[in-house]
């Protein structure tokens, strides 16, 4: 982590321009009342570099002129902050709807008067093309985004979605927050990755704070991540399998789901594991008898697991729809930095828990699987392997697991601290910044999401219509986590 | 006297196959649940749902036409009657002998296409949608079960359903090639009309893969309700016109009394509950297909009626 405060113009255009050269890969870029910052992973260092860019004129050199991959992170730091980046290809707003009743929210003078402006999505023109809108309400009970699809009979031309629907002012409702209440707030950014939020935000805390976590602290909360990996990405498999109308591995995936979110409650109490990570450690050990549940669960899941993958592997109407369905091409996956299976389906093998090692992965031997193909088959490929992989974590950890406490003093003081924590979707990168008084003065949290969400766009180019909610749910992008 | 009761006769077949439809989807959906180790909603669920939405208000777009408001009823009525020409447990009853299995098609034809209709009457585009997939499956599926009535027809001599019930029944028929080919492509067909996986997925929430549901998208309340009512009809009609043509023992012969009747019904309610088991384990062993895979599909389905045809006029004997 190398935290640079106050760069020139001319250093924030050459980081600019090496991202767009391939050298660096965007990893965040957010707003300050008045300054914005990125956050850059270099292939050659190992660590994370934060620059800070004063604009006090409201100004700041767009990223996304050489870089579209910023964006959308750019209009969302207008949105909220009111900084205007200079030169950037899409001025339109991103968060902002002109439903909420200020203006520029966070920055230091929220004006309130609302965007009069409707909002205008990109034209495509051509004989017999048509729009479909989808959302923000769906027939499903899932997350609220709009989906605006050009289409030419039943292929898609051009999709371009819009977010922002279930924007909470989160990072406004961190500043001024204690230590508790900010680890608190981070499990709730998107419920699915509750642990992993925790996680970073804790990981955040400690590191601007000095403070050192005891390591059977740190095993535990391994422990937690990888229940929360295995779980999601059960759900995912089956949810995939559904939307191709094959409910069967839907059903055997949810009963090995609920069996890991039940094994999850009597050892920490809460299915999610929710507030069970904080700042110094865990909030609560392991209950007694712990061991022995999740010992039982990494011995029966994987047999049974290995019949679902059969049936998935051997269900030649399946392979149909999940093989060569909404690929995303190596090179694209590599330009946005995207994280996770979508990332390692397409060829980036990059996982936080190997490209950044924090304790305990540091000590324990794992595989990062990764594939070519890009495909809605090989983002389940991925989850099937990560999840052998979790299951083989689970039972090293359990192997490995020091006695001790689980909890230290945290002594809340200045500093700040930038940390990426892999979670099930992917990379989740926090920064914090706390005062004197140990008070958060700016919390930043980017989903995964930011640099997948642009990738489910090229990849359900030029498939057909009905096949957008197969490749939707391979992604299974968070709505919450970026919205914010 | 005769004509009384033969209507009475034919009014009992038009209300067994509305109580029943209801009972058969019911049924799939339970032994479908059963299957993927779910307790599933009850068997008589669909009643259950058919009541609630006709207690509904009915809701529609501010821009829906008289066609949308009228469809609903038509599509009923097309179906209702279509499904009470087909023999279900006795064959010659009164209606029987006024249309054949051509009108039966054209009967589900028309609903088809006021239904495609209503669909794109409200300007959605997911009416639009559903709509346009329709009417590529039923144009597909058309010609492929002409081709299967064609078969049917030079074999029995007829395309009446109760002659050609009879006919079957008796022992003139034996084993024929061109019989199992029509056999295959009529469940074909029967697959792709009714909507079912591979080709549609009747119990999906996703608007952008549906093709029946999304036709009928806009509707509500007894609207709604009969709709579902006549795709529950639809079903069972397919159900029945299989199990009548290729498996019609129990059948009660015409001019037969009401013993004869009640073992047809015990024999149409067991044909009912195989087909039942066979539709849920299929469903439940196959994924949903591309949209541009349905003509391949089809296309199937129309090579084997064309080939059983081609079969019995090349050789009597097959």
């Amino acid at each position: 982590m190398f935290i640079t405060n106050d760069v020139e113009a001319d250093d924030w255009d050459r980081m600019t321009l090496r991202l767009a050269g391939g050298e660096s890969v965007l990893s965040g870029l957010w707003g300050e009342t008045d300054a914005v910052r990125i956050a850059v992973l270099d292939a050659a260092v190992s660590g994370i570099t934060v620059l800070r860019l004063p604009c006090p004129g409201g100004h700041f050199p767009s990223v996304a002129r050489h870089h579209p991959v910023a964006i959308r992170l750019e209009r969302a730091i207008r949105d909220l902050f009111g900084l205007i980046p200079d030169g950037t290809p899409d001025a339109r707003p991103w968060l902002d709807h002109g439903k909420w009743e200020v203006r520029h929210p966070l920055s230091k003078t929220s004006g309130t008067e609302l965007s009069p402006a409707p909002y205008m999505f990109l034209p495509s023109e051509g004989e017999s093309l048509h729009q479909i809108p989808v959302g923000p309400v769906h027939a499903g009970i899932i997350e609220p985004g709009h989906f605006r699809f050009t289409a030419n009979g039943e292929t898609v031309v051009r999709l371009e979605e819009r977010l922002g629907y279930v924007h909470r002012g989160i990072e406004g409702l961190l500043a001024g927050a204690g230590l508790a209440r900010g680890a608190q707030v981070a499990g709730r950014v998107s419920g699915d990755s509750t642990v992993a939020y925790a996680l970073a935000f804790s990981r955040a805390a400690e590191s601007a704070c000095g403070a050192r976590v005891p390591p059977r602290a740190h095993y535990l909360r391994a422990l937690l991540a990888e229940l929360e990996r295995i779980a999601n990405h059960f759900g995912d498999i089956g949810a995939i399998c559904n939307d191709a109308s094959f409910p069967l591995i839907q059903a055997h995936c949810a009963v090995l789901r609920e069996e890991v979110l039940r094994a999850t409650n009597s050892c920490f109490g809460h299915r999610l594991a929710r507030d069970c990570i904080v700042p110094g450690g865990l909030a609560r050990d392991l209950e007694d008898g712990g061991a022995a549940i999740l010992r039982r669960l990494t011995a029966t899941l994987g047999s049974k697991f290995a019949r679902i993958v059969e049936v998935y592997d051997n269900t030649a109407s399946l392979q149909d729809r999940t093989g060569g369905a909404g690929i995303v091409k190596p090179e694209l996956a590599r330009r946005f930095g995207a994280g996770g299976y979508i990332g390692r389906a397409s060829g980036r093998s990059f996982d936080a828990r190997r490209a950044l090692p924090f304790p305990p992965y540091d000590a324990l031997a794992f595989e990062v699987p990764v594939l070519d193909a890009g495909d809605v088959n090989a983002r389940v490929w991925i989850r099937i392997r990560e999840i052998e992989q979790s299951l083989l974590l689970l039972e090293h950890v359990l192997d490995t697991l020091p006695s001790g406490p689980v909890r230290a003093d945290v002594t809340p003081g200045a500093g700040e601290a930038a940390v990426l924590v892999e979670g099930f979707r992917g990379d989740i990168l926090v920064y914090l910044r706390l005062d004197e008084n140990g008070c958060i003065e700016r919390c930043h949290f980017r989903d995964p999401s930011w640099f997948q969400w642009p990738l489910l766009e090229a990849a359900i180019e030029g498939n057909i219509v009905a096949d957008f909610p197969l490749c939707n749910k391979s992604f299974n992008c968070s709505y919450s986590g970026h919205d914010l | 006297m005769d004509l009384i009761l033969a209507f009475a006769t034919q009014g009992v077949q038009m209300l067994l196959v509305a109580a029943a439809a209801p009972l058969f989807t019911g049924a799939v959906r339970k032994i479908k649940s059963r299957l993927m180790r779910r307790v599933g909603p009850p068997v008589l669920q669909p009643y259950r749902d058919l009541a609630r939405l006709m207690r509904k208000e009915a809701v529609a777009a501010a821009n829906a036409s008289w066609l949308f408001r009228a469809t609903p009823y038509l599509v009923f009525a097309a179906t209702w009657v279509a499904a009470a020409l087909v023999p279900t447990f006795a064959t010659g009853l009164a209606f029987s002998w006024t249309a054949d299995l051509i009108a039966i098609i054209a009967l589900l034809g028309s609903a088809r296409f006021f239904l495609a209709l209503a669909g794109i009457d409200i300007g959605t585009s997911f009416g639009g949608i559903g709509s346009s997939r329709e009417m590529l499956i039923a144009s597909l599926a058309e010609p492929a079960m002409m081709m299967i009535i064609f078969v049917l027809a030079l074999i029995a001599g007829s395309t009446q359903l109760s002659n050609i019930a009879g006919f079957m029944a008796s022992s003139a028929v034996g084993l024929r090639v061109s019989l199992g080919l029509a056999l295959i492509a009529l469940i074909m067909v029967a697959i792709a009309e009714n909507a079912r996986i591979p080709i549609d997925n009747p119990a999906t929430h996703l608007e952008l893969t549906m093709v029946h549901e999304a036709m009928v998208l806009e509707y509500s309340g007894r609207h709604l309700s009969l709709i579902e009512l006549s795709a529950s009809l639809k079903l069972l009609l397919y159900v029945s016109l299989i199990a009548c043509v290729f498996t019609p023992w129990g059948l009660a012969p015409a001019d037969s009394g009401p013993i004869a009747w009640l073992t047809g019904i015990a024999a149409w309610l067991l044909k009912l509950l195989v087909a039942a088991f066979a539709l849920a384990l299929f469903e439940t062993s196959i994924a949903k297909m591309r949209v541009f895979r349905v003509p391949e599909f089809l296309g199937a389905a129309l090579m084997l009626g064309l080939l059983g045809a081609l079969l019995r006029f090349v050789s009597a004997g097959f």
